[in-house]
């Protein structure tokens, strides 16, 4: 099933177009990063500076690319389940000798590994792009990049989840929804910590329960930016008020929740 | 079994025997349940009451359906694979060996005539080709009971042929067939063993085998028959029955026509019309369900 669901997303150029609108995005990157570096060049700003700009520039490409990952998992897995069932394409599947937790947990892993290879591809491009231009690394990459598939995970159990019960288009809007919720609730948590309103900050922390995708981000992107930029708080991506590990966590087990969910409903439900 | 969504009652009070080797008939008009007696036969949907045994397992045994194959009604499946590919996802997941695959593979494609299409994605297939892949994904693993859902729907009168061969192929091999169906004249050639279900309950059943020929209904007009001689037509007769001068009488083989009527013509009663009529399957199946169904 997983091995049947990373062709399926091959076969069906769907990958390749999502590669595809992520190499115009880096090219795109890059071409901005190489007159940015000229232009400072030319200008008299002190390198330490310079450096500061590009990590934030850097980060704002990470951004880019966690964006375009979860929006490109929503879309491939959102039709997976509801699709199957509706059209009872899953019927000749399901009576064949596996049982449906294999059915299902067979197509999140080749998901799973769909989406690890464009963070992998996508990731990888910006951290190039960053070290070959401007000629900056963020802070533990690697840690940031396994964050953002945690987070891409996370939408994806989410979608599965709502996938066994809830129809297609259902299913997109309240997987949008929850992480518009997730991304308008960091916002608010910033501005909270920023402009010391601690009432603010509860809503956001709440809304980043409800849907812990964002704060996943954030500290992705914590982790990236280096100690002095965090205390600074430069750029737009300083985390006034960065998710603890324990937000990491939490979102772990939300995703580990999500998928018993999906199992239980998807073993229960007629097909 | 019985099985109900919200207050609305699919099946009500299903009981069935099917026997092994035989190819059984499941009749009944739209909505009465037809689809979802076999989707809980195949563990794909959850009896609200009751339970099946399917060769020797329950229903939703997953080992059990290693020995089961089935083409769903209206078959669809990825799109973007080819009929070849397709045949070997679903040897693979029946637990078909690679090696085996190699074999079955193409001699499936031979049986249901795509073997022209082998490399075509199935998104090019026409109704008919989706019918037939379908039922030849349903073989793949060699199984001893096949449930086949409408399987001559969107097939040409070739197609039609086609899978009247398969299921006596099957039945030759010793396979048991379940065959849901609306084509009654299909039925009535491949079937051994038929039941009727009407709104989810079986209200009748026929056994093909035993009446290959299916009952003869004779219309004839008579004057001077004796109360004798027409109880007398019971050796012959399954019912009589005498209006004014209109008999009308039921028999079960061709063979006793005309002792019918040499009985009749010895008793003295005089014949001005005598009409056999061969009750079709169609016939059967509107009188159980009853004519109320007419639009």
């Amino acid at each position: 099933m997983a091995g049947v669901t990373f062709r399926e997303a091959a076969r069906k150029k769907l990958l390749w177009t999502a590669f595809l609108a992520g190499a115009a995005f880096l090219s795109l990157f890059a071409t901005g990063l190489h007159f940015q570096v000229k232009d400072l060049r030319i200008s008299s700003v002190p390198p330490f500076i310079r450096n500061q700009i590009f990590t934030a520039m850097l980060q704002v490409g990470f951004y880019a690319v966690d964006l375009l990952a979860v929006i490109m998992t929503i879309l491939t897995s959102v039709d997976t389940l509801s699709g199957e069932i509706a059209s009872g394409t899953i019927q000749a599947i399901a009576t064949k000798p596996i049982s449906r937790w294999q059915i299902l947990l067979g197509k999140w892993l080749g998901f799973s590994a769909m989406i690890a290879a464009y963070v992998v591809a996508m990731f990888g491009g910006v951290i190039s792009v960053g070290r070959l231009i401007p000629g900056v690394l963020p802070q533990h990459p690697v840690r940031g990049g396994a964050l953002i598939f945690l987070e891409c995970l996370l939408v994806l159990t989410i979608t599965f989840a709502c996938g066994t019960r809830f129809s297609t288009l259902t299913n997109g809007v309240i997987v949008l929804g929850l992480h518009g919720i997730a991304f308008i609730g960091g916002w608010i948590e910033q501005i909270g910590a920023l402009s010391s309103s601690p009432r603010l900050v509860t809503v956001g922390v709440i809304s980043s329960l409800l849907m812990p995708s964002e704060s996943v981000w954030r500290r992705a992107s914590y982790e990236m930016q280096g100690s002095f930029v965090r205390t600074l708080q430069f750029s737009p991506f300083a985390n006034a008020s960065a998710p603890s590990p324990a937000m990491v966590g939490y979102a772990a087990v939300y995703a580990l929740i999500a998928l018993g969910i999906a199992l239980y409903y998807f073993h229960r439900r007629d097909l | 079994m019985r099985k109900t969504f919200g207050d609305k009652v699919a099946v009500r009070n299903l009981s069935l025997t099917v026997r092994r080797g035989e190819i059984f008939g499941f009749l009944g008009p739209n909505g009465a349940g037809k689809s979802t007696s076999i989707k809980m036969l195949l563990g794909l949907a959850r009896p609200t009451g009751g339970e099946a045994i399917v060769l020797g397992a329950p229903c939703d045994d997953v080992e059990v359906r290693r020995k089961i194959g089935f083409l769903p009604e209206d078959f669809r499946f990825y799109t973007w694979l080819t009929a070849a590919e397709l045949l070997r996802l679903h040897g693979r997941l029946a637990g078909v060996s690679p090696q085996q695959l190699r074999q079955r593979v193409p001699e499936l494609l031979d049986l249901v005539g795509l073997t022209p299409h082998r490399e075509k994605r199935l998104r090019d297939f026409s109704k008919g080709m989706l019918q037939r892949i379908g039922l030849a994904q349903a073989l793949i693993h060699e199984p001893e009971l096949i449930f086949l859902d409408e399987p001559t729907s969107g097939l040409d009168p070739m197609g039609r042929r086609l899978v009247r061969d398969v299921i006596r192929a099957q039945r030759d091999r010793g396979v048991t067939v379940f065959l849901n169906s609306h084509l009654l004249s299909e039925v009535e050639i491949t079937c051994d063993q038929v039941v009727f279900i009407k709104q989810g309950e079986v209200v009748g059943s026929h056994d093909l085998r035993a009446h290959p020929e299916g009952e003869i209904r004779v219309t004839a007009r008579v004057h001077n028959l004796s109360r004798e001689s027409l109880a007398g037509l019971s050796a012959w007769t399954t019912s009589a029955d005498l209006r004014g001068d209109t008999l009308t009488l039921v028999t079960r083989a061709n063979a006793a026509l005309p002792e019918i009527l040499r009985h009749l013509v010895a008793s003295g009663a005089d014949i001005f019309e005598f009409t056999p009529q061969r009750v079709s399957l169609e016939d059967l199946f509107l009188k159980i369900m009853g004519e109320d169904r007419g639009l």
